[in-house]
């Protein structure tokens, strides 16, 4: 039997001139054999197929009612996709097997029929299917589920939606102890770790396919020094564009998508339609974008990491990556975006938009060859999730805490729980868990004479299932379009903090267009059509994704092998080999600190490579430290690369600076006060839980009183430092905004390793982050207060109410006191 | 602590950082939406925040006496979240503020949340207390000319683009003819001066005065709009 498909499924390929694949006739075996497995498979290896063909299958030779296979995707659109590309083989084979989709947009009248009759398959996504699982009727609706496929294992695993959909898996174990799971993965760094995640028993590795051929396009004339967008190579970007078939350009951010798009549509005589796909555009929108790709509709789409995980297109042939990719294992990803058959090999350009990136770019291209992808070790699942997920359950059905321990220790983020950390997060969920007691009238569970703990009204079920989800977005605003005929359709989104800048006859540009902004009128941005001038461009406080360790390294490496600087361009291999006669090369081990004057002021550089967060988080210790050491800091830049410092006195003795435990006291300090830690703290008290999620529609007046998470933080760290919801936060921390763990590495393996470098003036390889300062936001160690009494005095002095204060121990403001509508440069 | 002095029709008022009003010639101060058991009102819809809220605005306001020894104390309203809260506060807490109400004179102005005052309490419930030129009310209405308006119910809050990034602080809002406190509760969220509700109760001279942690900052309430 194993080694050839049943009837009438050989028929059906041998119809198509397809020929099953190894790995599809294993997953075929094992699926028989009732094992679970996890697959790993290059883009374009017949994975989906491989997936669902047990299923199908199965159900032939076996009809029957109720669910047999759920199948679980990160992203809402594949599972649509998915659907209708299974419509097609079970119509022509006539299987007689329903296939449904249930996702946040699937409308209520269907949902409600799937309750009553459930499809054979269901498609769905990791947050629909807590709600089904808390449902009363949840055990009934999967006491026959036969096989779990979870697809696009590498982007859920090590994720909070991961944590979640692990624990929801783990339920679904209990519910249905035989279902078999199926993971679908592309090639990963640890793929031991993803079928640990899964809970499979073994790996089913299809064979790679032709390894990708990448290439670096270096913009014509001056090589930038510094900045991210790229934008200067837009001309051969369009004339790449031009003679391929349909290509896909990734970007890093929103921002630089809009810009790409706009630059490239100013180049585009021949009228090709190019076409724009993000994260904040209208829903509509980007389904268009994507039927059109799929029908070959258009020649390029501008894309961030928004088309990163999608159907297989076959028409692209050709990825351009703007801007460095920050991981092999990203770029191969998007890599896999071009051309599925797996025998040919993929191909791309690599677009540096600065002289680093271009290094940056090697490292990857090396990466790439020498298969080194990335891949963080798998962490401990977030107790934030525990806690949504265990009012779920209670809304399902009434629990023995006993119990439930032991079913949420079989989902692997949470196999080292600790019963503590369990019963603090149920302490939690019952009445907030705090050491005053006060809340026992509202306790959203209690216990039965028997201890199991029950929910206590089904108001407290609604709730739970409006405020589903491990994502929380910054508040955001729609932005509609309106014309003579008042406010019209929707064309996306952008965060309030970027529209409350915005005055009526400024100019912004979004969704490809240049917008002329009106007002804000009933939570949404109304502007019209035709704005002219310079055009703020929306940014979007999303972390940018940082260098990879791996890549880093590699970068570290390419700087200490002078024989490999041949393959850049004549600029880049200058400015190296003028970085090793005014100064020295990073080195691999060691960390290398510059110090020079300029203009008045001492600069202070550390090559770290560790990546933009780790830096901002080091950028703030450090300054503390120069402060204590009389240095006078007044400000710092972080790139991905190395961290700027300025300051009014000459550093010295500078070796000190990075004691190990700088990471003590001088962190908690930081940490309690940080801003960075109240956004992971909110994040993490929406997903527990604690606050109720901003619902776009829900109409509120901006005159209602809201509680802010900054003040409930500050009372609960008083009050409670060791609550459970400040452990989960500093957990988050550790990664995520502020990146301490990135940091502590680093310190641990510079310890001893100092290189400190006095030079009489700028060096070559630190003028990038020099440029950087006036683009960048500038951080600076000054609390919140100075900068306030800093901004009174300009401003009285630009007013002259006032004698003018004394002059500000701050460099010459680059901005003007009156902040204009940005480029969106402060997150971007 | 530098508070800020106003000069308003003759008088000088001082503005403490911490969100109070003082006037030094009648030893008199003026807090304005404690929202006290606002925790618990959240809790009860199913939000359980931290229980400390009344006691961590208790705490303010103890400080605040301590500092000034007033003789009377004006309340601007809202000092409960709702009419339950009298009800939720722990006994410690009434202790607490039924001993403030005995050591000076507690002027406890209604406001839209609590239309009632607290029983059992040494307290004088009004709709507007005058003293002086000043008129304390909860909520911002029309002046009589002569009168200035010292309110609350508003929660002022005020963004201001500094060098590095904007900050954001519950502030005052003064004109020749009207001060409005900021709201003075731990959980209480603020409305921008930008709203209209805010803005139009205002002159162009405006000035608003942020809450720092030693002192307080000052700008025109026109830079404040023009962000």
């Amino acid at each position: 039997m194993a080694g050839t498909l049943p009837e009438p499924f050989a028929g059906w390929f041998a119809a198509r001139g397809w020929a099953p694949r190894a790995h599809q006739l294993a997953m075929l075996a094992a699926a028989e054999a009732g094992q679970s497995v996890l697959l790993t498979a290059p883009t374009g290896g017949g994975k989906t197929l491989a997936g669902f063909l047990p299923s199908l299958v199965d159900l032939h030779a076996h009809p029957r009612a109720g669910i047999h296979t759920l199948y679980i995707s990160p992203l809402k659109a594949l599972a649509v996709d998915i659907a209708r590309n299974l419509d097609a083989p079970v119509a022509e084979m006539g299987l007689g097997i329903s296939v449904e989709t249930r996702t946040g947009d699937t409308p209520q009248n269907r949902r409600a029929r799937q309750r009553a009759e459930p499809p054979n398959i269901l498609l769905t996504t990791p947050e629909s299917l807590a709600v089904m699982l808390s449902f009363t009727d949840a055990a009934k609706m999967f006491a026959g589920l036969t096989a779990i496929v979870v697809d696009e294992v590498h982007a859920l695993a090590g994720t909070k939606r991961g944590d979640q959909l692990a624990l929801g898996m783990a339920r679904l174990a209990s519910l249905a102890p035989a279902a078999r799971r199926a993971g679908l993965s592309a090639t990963a760094a640890h793929p031991d770790a993803l079928r640990v995640w899964l809970g499979a028993e073994r790996i089913i590795t299809a064979p790679d396919g032709a390894p990708p051929e990448i290439s670096v396009m270096v913009p014509d004339g001056r090589l930038s020094w510094s900045g991210h967008m790229g934008l200067e190579a837009a001309p051969q970007v369009m004339a790449r564009i031009r003679a391929a078939g349909t290509t896909i350009v990734f970007v890093n951010t929103r921002a630089q998508a809009e810009l790409m798009f706009q630059a490239l549509w100013r180049l585009n005589d021949p009228m090709l339609p190019i076409g724009l796909h993000h994260g904040s555009l209208e829903v509509e929108q980007r389904r268009r974008i994507e039927a059109a790709m799929a029908a070959g509709q258009l020649r390029a789409v501008v894309a961030t990491s928004s088309l990163d995980l999608g159907i297989d297109w076959g028409g692209v042939d050709q990825v351009i990556q703007i801007g460095a990719p920050k991981g092999v294992s990203r770029l191969l990803q998007r890599v896999g975006r071009a051309n599925h058959r797996m025998d040919e090999p993929s191909r791309a350009i690599l677009v540096p938009a600065n002289r680093f990136e271009v290094l940056e770019c090697a490292a990857a291209i090396a990466g790439v060859s020498a298969r080194e992808l990335d891949g963080d070790p798998p962490r401990p699942g977030g107790l934030d999730v525990l806690a949504q997920h265990l009012l779920g359950m209670a809304c399902a059905a009434p629990f023995d805490p006993d119990a439930m321990f032991a079913e949420v220790r079989s989902a692997a983020p949470y196999a080292a729980l600790s019963r503590a950390d369990f019963d603090d997060v149920l302490r939690f969920v019952q009445d907030g868990g705090y050491a005053l007691a006060a809340y026992e009238r509202y306790r959203r569970l209690f216990h039965d004479s028997q201890g199991r703990l029950h929910v206590r009204s089904e108001r407290v079920a609604r709730q739970y299932r409006m405020n589903i989800g491990t994502i929380v977005e910054q508040p955001m605003l729609k932005v509609r379009l309106v014309g003579r005929r008042g406010a019209g359709p929707a064309l996306g989104e952008v965060e309030e903090y970027f529209a409350s800048q915005l005055r009526p006859g400024d100019t912004f540009m979004f969704a490809g267009r240049l917008l002329r902004f009106r007002r804000i009128h009933e939570m949404a941005v109304e502007a019209e059509d035709g704005g002219t001038g310079e055009p703020a461009v929306p940014a979007y406080a999303g972390a940018r994704m940082p260098l990879t360790t791996n890549l880093a390294d590699r970068v570290r490496g390419l700087l200490q092998t002078p024989e490999s600087w041949a393959v850049f361009p004549d600029q880049v291999q200058e400015w190296l080999q003028l970085q090793n006669a005014r100064s020295r090369m990073p080195g691999r081990r060691d960390l290398l600190v510059e110090t020079f004057p300029r203009g008045g002021r001492w600069y202070l550089v550390v090559y770290c490579f560790e990546g933009r967060q780790a830096h901002q988080t080091l950028g703030m210790l450090l300054t503390r430290r120069m402060a204590r050491a009389g240095f006078a800091p007044l400000g710092f830049v972080a790139t991905d690369y190395v961290l700027g410092v300025w300051s009014a006195n000459q550093p010295v003795d500078v070796a000190r600076l990075f004691d190990e435990d700088m990471l003590g006291d001088d962190l908690e300090d930081w940490l309690a006060d940080s801003s960075m830690l109240r956004r992971t703290f909110r994040n993490v008290a929406v997903i527990a839980g604690l606050i109720e999620r901003n619902h776009p529609g829900a109409e509120k007046s901006r005159k209602q009183v809201t509680v802010n998470s900054d003040l409930i933080y500050d009372v609960l760290r008083r009050h409670q430092p060791g609550h459970v919801l400040l452990r989960a936060t500093r957990a988050d921390a550790a990664h995520g905004l502020t990146d301490v763990a990135r940091v502590a590495g680093m310190l641990e393996r510079a310890k001893g390793r100092i290189t400190h470098m006095a030079l009489s003036r700028v060096s070559p390889l630190a003028v990038p982050v020099l440029l950087e300062i006036g683009r960048e936001s500038v951080r600076t160690d000054a609390d919140e207060d100075a900068l306030l009494a800093e901004a009174e005095a300009l401003i009285a002095e630009v007013m002259a109410e006032t004698t003018p204060a004394p002059a500000p121990t701050a460099p010459a403001a680059r901005r003007p006191a009156r902040a204009k509508p940005t480029q969106g440069k402060l997150f971007a | 602590m530098t508070p800020a002095p106003l000069h308003v029709a003759d008088e000088r008022l001082m503005l403490d950082p911490m969100g109070a009003l003082y006037w030094p010639a009648r030893h008199l101060l003026v807090v304005s939406d404690l929202h006290l058991e606002k925790g618990s009102a959240q809790a009860a819809r199913g939000a359980l925040l931290p229980p400390w809220d009344s006691k961590v605005t208790l705490d303010r306001l103890a400080a605040l006496m301590r500092r000034y020894r007033p003789q009377t104390v004006v309340t601007l309203g809202d000092s409960f979240h709702d009419a339950g809260g009298i009800g939720r506060l722990a006994p410690e807490q009434q202790d607490r503020l039924r001993a403030m109400t005995e050591a000076a004179r507690f002027v406890w102005v209604l406001g839209n949340h609590d239309p009632d005052p607290p029983r059992g309490f040494a307290v004088e419930p009004t709709s507007a207390h005058t003293a002086g030129p000043f008129l304390f009310r909860h909520e911002a209405a029309p002046v009589e000319a002569g009168s200035i308006e010292i309110c609350g119910h508003h929660h002022p809050k005020a963004a201001m683009p500094t060098r590095a990034t904007q900050v954001t602080r519950p502030c005052f809002v003064t004109d020749s003819r009207r001060v409005m406190l900021p709201a003075f509760g731990a959980y209480t969220g603020g409305l921008d001066v930008r709203h209209p509700a805010i803005w139009r109760l205002f002159s162009a001279g405006a000035r608003v005065f942020l809450l720092g942690r030693e002192r307080l900052f000052s700008f025109a309430l026109a830079t404040a709009r023009a962000g």
